[in-house]
């Protein structure tokens, strides 16, 4: 199942490495991890998106993370009322008659063409990993050249329903 | 956790107070945690830290080993039976790499230790310089932390911080990796360790609704057990433990770490479990219905196949790190505390356990009809008679380090523990060259005490250029080596599970171990009858001083019984008939 984790972490050198390496040696699958400062100074934030057999895995994962002395509090947002948001770059191939026609298709998605040259484009894209994913099997037919994804940013709503409203849904399947 | 200290100037006379270098604040740091002996070995990147040891020489002992590995098994030695950091200087590159498995086997072993690498200068990091090893980036995986100090003013909050991470909790290494030019360049006198801890709080207190479930749980058991791990020495609950089982007549297993938290000759005890451990506590593990787990963190040495460990139990697991608990076996109670704290709740809230004589009865009659075992062929000189003898000549008092294999078991199995600290051994990463050093540093912390390293044939020969050590310091620790010509534990597993073929386990050429010490000056004996055992025994530790006794034991004989690997805690072989 995948999960959702986010970790704050003390902005200090090794602590990625150390994050990583843990995860590596108890054999985690990371979809993908992404890190950046926080509003606090020092104080970093990971979302980290994991692939985990079964309950009592993960709860391994949250304690081995909560282990580690830089790091300050990890926490499971999956099943949480969140919002998740992905970035990619696509570099399609495209002659000068196709531009118009990728356009079309990538305005549905409010993504926005950033570069161009004499045979390629390059599309950025941003929103949930499902809409990310949709574009890019809408795009692969011209040719994809190049890919690159930032991985799943995400936090928690200002508002969470109380538990009788949650209305579960996964952002992630 | 926070402690705050006021920044000072020194300006002081006294022994470490001239700040002059990085190297000073960090003796000045080393005396602030009141540090007595280092284990170490000097080299290029930290010789600005040996000058600064050079001037505050009285300070601290320091015990220059052989070899890096054996400065860091000393200082493991050293944690395990003082109870306090072992502190350990190394160089940098092949200094730091010398202690990997130190480390490593520190942090399996929960052990607290300080570590000191040199490192190459700042500016040369990352150039493939001379010595340079990234030191960070191979010890993460085996550190509780690790630091490289990047800045001369943080190296007090850094050492400050290391030991009480490496002391508290869950105990482990800490690594604090030095640039030589941090050690070397002149500090302007300020010395300030405060420090600020937010993503550290270990959990000393249980949660009392939990002690409450535990105890409801002991009025319904009808086959209650404990299980003791070395997180009851690391707790120093051995007498709570104690207090505890024998007013609710609980019975008690140990974990080979264990050994020593409860005296084995309680009638309560049914000694130790696990791969080699008693028909009785293996039994007991497999059928009782609640397992109380006390600071073990079920290894898989100790529960065989767990599809068959505990099946029929209520299983709670007080551990002082939470990640432990439900890591291996699915826990109903758990409870995160330190073991003392935990015991102390106990033995207020448990009022009355369900009768379980029955189950004491089972128990008492396996220990009784299935003891461990041996033949006794009267010619050969046998490897359980060595401890036996040992156990009787030491009044069971010594401290005793092993190293890994046969002679281990043994030692556990046989050289039966009544206190804590006494038993020092590698569990979890299974260290061969572990054994003597350790003793070094277990006579370093304990200097009144028998000290005793029974080691293999095999493993000796890893680390016994610390025999020099042994004469420097005129460390009276006694070598018991268990001689079977062999690397006894691999043949046995060929023997049992690869029809024989003895591969490279046959160690057909050996030194002549007497004239070894001899050459040492170090006295040395040889045995190979049970009569000279118990006549040269008793010489050997009325004897003052270093002593290395080679012990010409059965080569065949085997460590029993067993569970072999991938079966069932209740499928043992070799139990008395
Ligand atoms: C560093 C290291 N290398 C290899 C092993 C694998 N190993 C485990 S026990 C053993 C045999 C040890 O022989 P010896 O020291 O003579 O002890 P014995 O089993 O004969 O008592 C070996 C090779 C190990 N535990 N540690
Ligand atoms: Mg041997």
């Amino acid at each position: 199942m995948k999960r959702i984790i986010t970790a704050v972490v003390q902005n200090r050198s090794g602590v990625l490495n150390r994050v990583t390496g843990l995860l590596q040696k108890r054999q985690f699958n990371i979809e993908s991890i992404s890190v950046g400062h926080t509003e606090t100074e020092g104080i970093s934030k990971m979302t980290l998106v994991v692939d985990v057999e079964d309950n009592q895995k993960l709860e391994q994962l949250t304690k081995q993370l909560n282990k580690q002395i830089d790091v300050l509090k990890v926490s499971d947002i999956t099943d949480k009322a969140i919002v998740a948001r992905e970035l990619a770059l696509i570099k399609v191939v495209s002659t000068g008659q196709l531009r118009q026609e990728i356009q079309g298709i990538i305005e549905p998605f409010r993504a926005s063409i950033i570069d161009v040259s004499k045979d390629s484009l390059t599309v950025q894209v941003t929103g949930k990993p499902e809409k990310l994913e949709a574009l890019i099997d809408l795009l692969r037919p011209y040719g994809i050249k190049e890919l690159s994804r930032t991985g799943v940013t995400a936090f928690l709503r200002g508002h969470q329903p109380s538990v009788t409203e949650i209305n579960t849904y996964s952002l992630l399947k | 956790m926070r402690v705050e200290t006021k920044p000072v100037l020194q300006t002081g006379k006294e022994v470490g107070s001239e700040l002059k270098t990085g190297a000073d604040l960090l003796v000045k740091s080393l005396i602030e945690e009141n540090v007595e002996t280092i284990f170490g070995y000097p080299g290029g990147a930290v010789l600005p830290i040996y000058d600064a040891l050079y001037r505050a020489k009285d300070a601290f002992d320091h015990i220059l080993t052989r070899h890096e590995q054996g400065a860091i098994h000393a200082a493991e030695g050293y944690a395990r039976v003082s109870g306090k950091p072992g502190v350990v200087i190394a160089t940098s590159g092949p200094g730091a790499t010398n202690l990997v498995t130190g480390i490593a086997d520190a942090m399996m072993d929960s052990l607290p230790l300080v570590v000191f690498t040199g490192q190459v200068a700042r500016g040369v990091i990352g150039t493939d310089a001379f010595q340079e090893a990234d030191v960070i980036g191979i010890t993460t995986p085996i550190t509780k932390h690790n630091y490289q100090v990047q800045s001369i003013s943080d190296l007090p909050r850094i050492v400050k911080e290391a030991f009480h991470i490496a002391s508290t909790g869950r105990p482990g290494p800490v690594v604090v990796d030095i640039p030589k030019d941090i050690s070397a360049s002149p500090c302007n006198g300020t010395y300030d360790n405060s420090f600020h801890l937010p993503g550290y709080h270990p959990t000393i207190k249980p949660n009392p609704l939990q002690i409450k479930k535990l105890a409801d749980a002991l009025t319904k058991a009808k086959k209650p057990l404990i299980l003791a791990g070395a997180g009851i020495i690391h707790g120093k609950a051995a007498n709570l433990l104690r207090e505890f089982a024998v007013k609710n007549n609980l019975p008690v297993t140990t974990t080979l770490l264990g050994l020593g938290s409860f005296p084995a000759s309680n009638p309560l005890s049914l000694g130790m479990a696990g791969m080699h451990g008693t028909y009785s506590a293996n039994m007991a593990l497999y059928e009782c219905d609640l397992l109380i787990n006390i600071g073990a963190r079920f290894d898989d040495r100790l529960t065989g196949n767990l599809a068959h460990f505990a099946p029929n139990a209520v299983v709670s697991h007080i551990d002082i790190d939470p990640a432990e608990i439900g890591k291996n076996v699915a826990t109903q109670i758990p409870i995160v505390s330190d073991a003392n704290a935990a015991l102390q709740q106990l033995l207020v809230v448990v009022k009355e356990t369900a009768d379980h004589q029955e189950w004491l009865n089972l128990l008492n009659e396996n220990k009784e009809n299935y003891p461990l075992w041996y033949k006794n062929p009267k010619q050969e000189l046998l490897p359980q008679w060595v401890m036996k003898v040992l156990h009787e000549v030491t009044n069971g008092d010594a401290i005793i380090t092993t190293d890994v294999g046969q002679h281990q078991m043994w030692a556990a199995q046989y050289y039966t523990f009544s206190e804590p600290n006494k038993w020092v051994t590698s569990g979890g990463l299974g260290t061969m060259g572990f054994g003597f050093p350790a003793a070094i540093g277990a006579q370093l912390a304990a200097p009144d005490k028998t000290v005793v390293a029974v080691v293999g044939d095999g493993g000796f020969q890893m680390t016994l250029q610390e025999l020099s050590v042994l004469q420097e310091k005129r460390l009276p620790v006694k070598v018991i080596i268990v001689n079977n010509g062999a690397l006894g534990m691999v043949r046995q597993w060929q023997e049992t599970f690869y029809e024989g073929r003895y591969s490279e386990s046959l160690l057909s050429i050996q030194p002549d171990f007497v004239k070894l010490a001899d050459s040492y000056d170090i006295r040395g004996y040889k045995i190979e009858s049970q009569e000279q055992l118990e006549t040269i025994f008793p010489e050997v530790f009325a004897y003052v001083g270093p002593v290395v006794v080679d012990c010409r034991v059965l080569q065949q004989e085997n460590v029993y019984p067993m569970i072999a690997p991938g079966k069932g805690i209740n499928e043992m072989i070799g139990v008395k008939p």
